[in-house]
């Protein structure tokens, strides 16, 4: 499917979906997180679609606002598509885990629970992953200071 | 005594033995992760029933440290991700920032690196085959392996100066150009190692102890790799038609023709199988274009400080373990917003518990040898 097929295809499954091509290679899609999970499993289980290979998974911080991002392909039709899930609750970000879809989802969310402190409720073991137990605050948030390890330039 | 036998008799022998579940540590210095990897076990007498990786032991926070650096001075952090494949890693940023800016690259360039990333493929792999024959007991293949990665780490030496970290590659073309002996060197290395990898073959491929050890043993099944999303030569050995090569051809790759390597079966042996065939593969694209490397620059011209135009740049290419992608978010600053790099070795990883399930210990050191893990490639 090319991208204007795609964007029918997801506008009549959830019409609150906002797509954008501009500054990316890829047809962009972004949802709120209730939404998630939901389009999540439309586009992994639909015949026509079936992105049944999940990529790349990973957050970004822009300070107004999270993004968590799904890169996201079909091994079948070969078409690619972005996923975002945006977030402006900043005190306690959340949204649905998507690992009983794509088993890959546990270790990335893991990753990005550890680096952004974003939670995903019903994750079957989100724990820290790559720091410590003890860690103290989330690294890749741009509000993150750390006057001991970071050396400021 | 003749009580006790009468005993016997009158009560037939059960197993009472009752077994319980236990945890065992493997790692963070066990020789066989390959570096600073802990393992979880949960085992029933020496049977595998559940495997929980413990990583970041190398974490060093390379996303981080990109937010501050500019895009020249990422390239050299990608080296020490996955350090065997390092000149394919630093082809990746190069892509992504060449991409960015919408540069021409020159031919030359793009035909060298394809050659170099070909040699780094292989090196990776003979590496790999000699640690592998080693994990499961047979010292030879250690130093056959690493005899015959010697000659292509020499190459390097005299291309770039460097043997392992290669920072060959800048944004925009190559540090320098080749060294004149590059193309016979190579040429003699091709000749050599033609006749040295039957060699790897007789030692290992054949050999009844390592097929026994190897042909069904962690099966991996073709959806359970797409869902891991488990790629590289892991990845193609579950039937997964995962080459970026092919899918998606970068540099010189659309002009060359190769084989993608694909095996249905899943197992260790099949992930064996696939990259003693990718070596061969290797040899014949370096053939192609070994004498017809175009001439002309070295590199596109770049200013001294780059900025990308805001937006969203994901470039992947394919590292001997996989699937790299790099992510790179622009604010048309000098150094980017956000970097992640999608290791390939962190996904394959994560398919570790299912594959090696039911399985024993013994088994889970061949497992782990034919997913080639480089563990600074899963911490970053």
């Amino acid at each position: 499917m090319n991208n204007e097929e795609l964007k029918n295809k997801i506008s009549i499954f959830l019409s609150s979906a906002e797509f954008s091509e501009e500054g990316s290679q890829y047809l962009n899609v972004t949802v709120t997180p209730e939404h998630l999970f939901s389009l999540a499993e439309f586009l992994r289980n639909d015949e026509d679609l079936s992105f049944d290979y999940l990529f790349c998974l990973t957050g970004v911080d822009w300070i107004t606002h999270f993004l968590v991002i799904y890169h996201l392909e079909s091994v079948k039709y070969k078409h690619t598509i972005v996923l975002k899930a945006k977030i402006t609750d900043r005190e306690n970000p959340a949204v649905k885990t998507v690992s009983f879809i794509w088993k890959t989802a546990e270790f990335h969310e893991r990753e990005v629970y550890d680096l952004f402190g974003i939670k995903f409720p019903e994750h079957p073991d989100l724990r820290r992953l790559l720091l410590d137990e003890d860690w103290v605050g989330y690294p890749l948030r741009k509000d993150y200071t750390d006057k001991a390890n970071i050396v400021e330039l | 005594m003749l009580e006790l036998i009468t005993d016997t008799e009158t009560e037939p022998t059960v197993n009472k033995t009752e077994t319980q579940e236990y945890f065992v540590n493997m790692g963070p210095q066990h020789p066989s992760t390959h570096g600073v990897l802990r393992l979880l076990l949960t085992l029933d007498g020496e049977i595998v029933k559940k495997v929980e990786p413990h990583i970041g032991f190398i974490h060093r926070s390379i996303e981080k440290m990109c937010e501050k650096d500019s895009y020249q001075q990422i390239v050299h952090l990608t080296d020490r991700m996955d350090y065997l494949s390092c000149h394919i890693n630093n082809e990746a940023v190069c892509l992504t920032v060449e991409n960015g800016l919408q540069l021409e690259i020159p031919e030359r360039v793009k035909v060298i690196r394809t050659i170099i990333s070909e040699l780094t493929r292989l090196a990776s792999h003979q590496l790999w085959w000699g640690v592998m024959g080693m994990d499961l007991g047979a010292i030879t293949s250690f130093l056959y392996g690493f005899r015959d990665r010697e000659l292509i780490t020499d190459i390097f030496e005299e291309t770039c100066g460097a043997r392992l970290t290669m920072n060959y590659n800048i944004p925009g073309g190559l540090m320098f150009d080749i060294h004149p002996n590059f193309q016979k060197r190579t040429k003699d290395f091709l000749k050599y190692f033609k006749e040295k990898l039957p060699e790897y073959d007789e030692l290992l491929t054949g050999n009844i102890i390592f097929t026994e050890r190897t042909k069904g043993i962690g099966i991996l099944s073709h959806e359970d790799a797409i869902s891991f999303g488990v790629t590289g030569p892991s990845g193609r050995a579950s039937g997964f038609a995962c080459d970026i090569r092919k899918k998606i051809p970068y540099s010189a790759y659309d002009r060359v023709e190769f084989k993608e390597i694909i095996y249905t079966e899943g197992d260790s042996f099949a992930r064996y199988k696939v990259r003693i065939d990718e070596m061969w593969q290797s040899m014949y694209i370096i053939e192609q274009l070994i004498d017809n490397i175009p001439e002309g620059e070295i590199k596109a011209k770049t200013k001294a400080v780059i900025k990308l135009p805001p937006g969203e740049y994901y470039q992947r290419v394919e590292t001997a373990r996989g699937d790299l992608g790099v992510f790179i978010i622009s604010d048309n600053k000098k150094s980017p917003y956000r970097v992640k790099f999608r290791s390939p070795g962190f996904s394959n990883l994560s398919a570790l518990n299912t594959m090696s399930q039911g399985f024993k210990i013994a088994d889970l050191v061949a497992i782990m040898s034919t997913l080639d893990l480089v563990i600074p490639d899963i911490d970053r």
